[in-house]
């Protein structure tokens, strides 16, 4: 294996040779944006957070000998006198997935240095976010309005009303930052602040809300549906 | 910051995955409302969230195009998880059983 002094040959090994040279450069490690070597580090940390609230949650809910409330009756709505079981969670995911399409677009744009549309596709992933966490408000005041705390609930397991609290919370926290963090970056890219820097920056907030929206997925399907 | 490194690829891929992952949630909301049970439940749970994961991960983070060294870098460490999934779960059930002999349910 040859030693790397050139950083534009790095590409020109694939593999497991290009891993071990990636691993073993003395002067970059890896041919990334600093910054979006960085978020990855940030986003698995993060992984590992929300890793550990889920598996509380599993260990909780496996350990509890009373009834665990059922989540589909809990969430559920009357639209227009009908019966809808889950059908907020459900509006709320389809919001956050599209969110996510259009941040994948504005990133897209961002390269091709259209200004004009990734700032629009910004602020619609931001509007999207924000309607998101208005949504989990709503739901959250329903739910203690009906006497969801987190010591216990009128619905079965004490367990559940800490557990739902603590990972909505903190996604909903996630969510929230993503949207100030989103809206801060699309202010710069308006100002052409990334001209001269080029545009990394839309792609590294892109992960972060990416990864806001691939949390939810696994909260939906352990919380909501299991 | 170099810009080469950066990634570029056709917005339509990203509209497809977008409506892929809409008809995958439409598919696990159905799975409740459609009150399906027990194992079949758990199991069409877990396929229709890997691949969501999976589509998420790989096309609109990019990390199907990314390095090996980075996919490495994000994906060992997740062994940690597994296991600590795997202890939670013996340790849960054995919670579990113990308050069962020793509580009145």
């Amino acid at each position: 294996m040859t030693i790397q002094t050139d950083k534009s040959s790095s590409y020109a090994e694939p593999g497991i040779d290009g891993m071990v040279s990636d691993w073993s450069a003395d002067k970059q490690n890896f041919d990334l944006p600093w910054g979006k070597l960085m978020m990855w580090i940030f986003l698995l940390s993060d992984t590992f957070i929300f890793s550990v609230f889920l598996t509380g949650y599993m260990n909780v809910r496996l350990s509890q000998t009373d009834n665990w409330p059922n989540a589909s009756e809990v969430f559920a709505l009357e639209i227009g006198g009908v019966h809808l079981p889950l059908i907020l969670i459900a509006i709320m995911t389809f919001v956050l997935i599209t969110s996510s399409g259009t941040m994948a677009m504005a990133v897209n744009c961002a390269y091709n240095r259209d200004r004009r549309k990734t700032v629009l596709l910004m602020a619609l992933t931001a509007l999207l976010g924000a309607s998101f966490v208005s949504m989990q408000v709503f739901e959250w005041s329903k739910l203690i309005s009906e006497g969801v705390r987190p010591w216990g609930n009128p619905f079965g397991a004490a367990q559940f009303g800490s557990a739902f609290f603590m990972i909505t919370g903190f996604h909903g926290l996630h969510v929230t930052a993503g949207v100030i963090y989103l809206i801060v970056i699309a202010r710069r890219v308006s100002r052409g602040y990334y001209e001269d820097k080029g545009y990394a920056i839309v792609e590294i907030t892109g992960l972060y809300w990416h990864f806001v929206d691939l949390v939810w997925v696994f909260i939906f399907a352990f919380f909501y549906l299991w | 910051m170099s810009e080469t490194a950066g990634q570029q690829h056709p917005i339509g891929i990203y509209l497809k995955i977008w409506a892929l992952l809409f008809v995958l949630s439409t598919f696990s909301y159905l799975v409740d409302f459609f009150h399906v049970q027990g194992y079949m439940r758990w199991t069409l749970i877990l396929i229709f969230m890997f691949l969501k994961a999976g589509f998420i991960i790989a096309i609109f983070m990019h990390v199907a195009w990314e390095r090996l060294a980075l996919k490495y870098v994000l994906f060992v460490p997740l062994c940690a998880v597994a296991v600590l999934i795997t202890l939670m779960a013996i340790e849960g059930d054995y919670t579990f059983l113990t308050r069962e002999t020793f509580f009145d349910p």
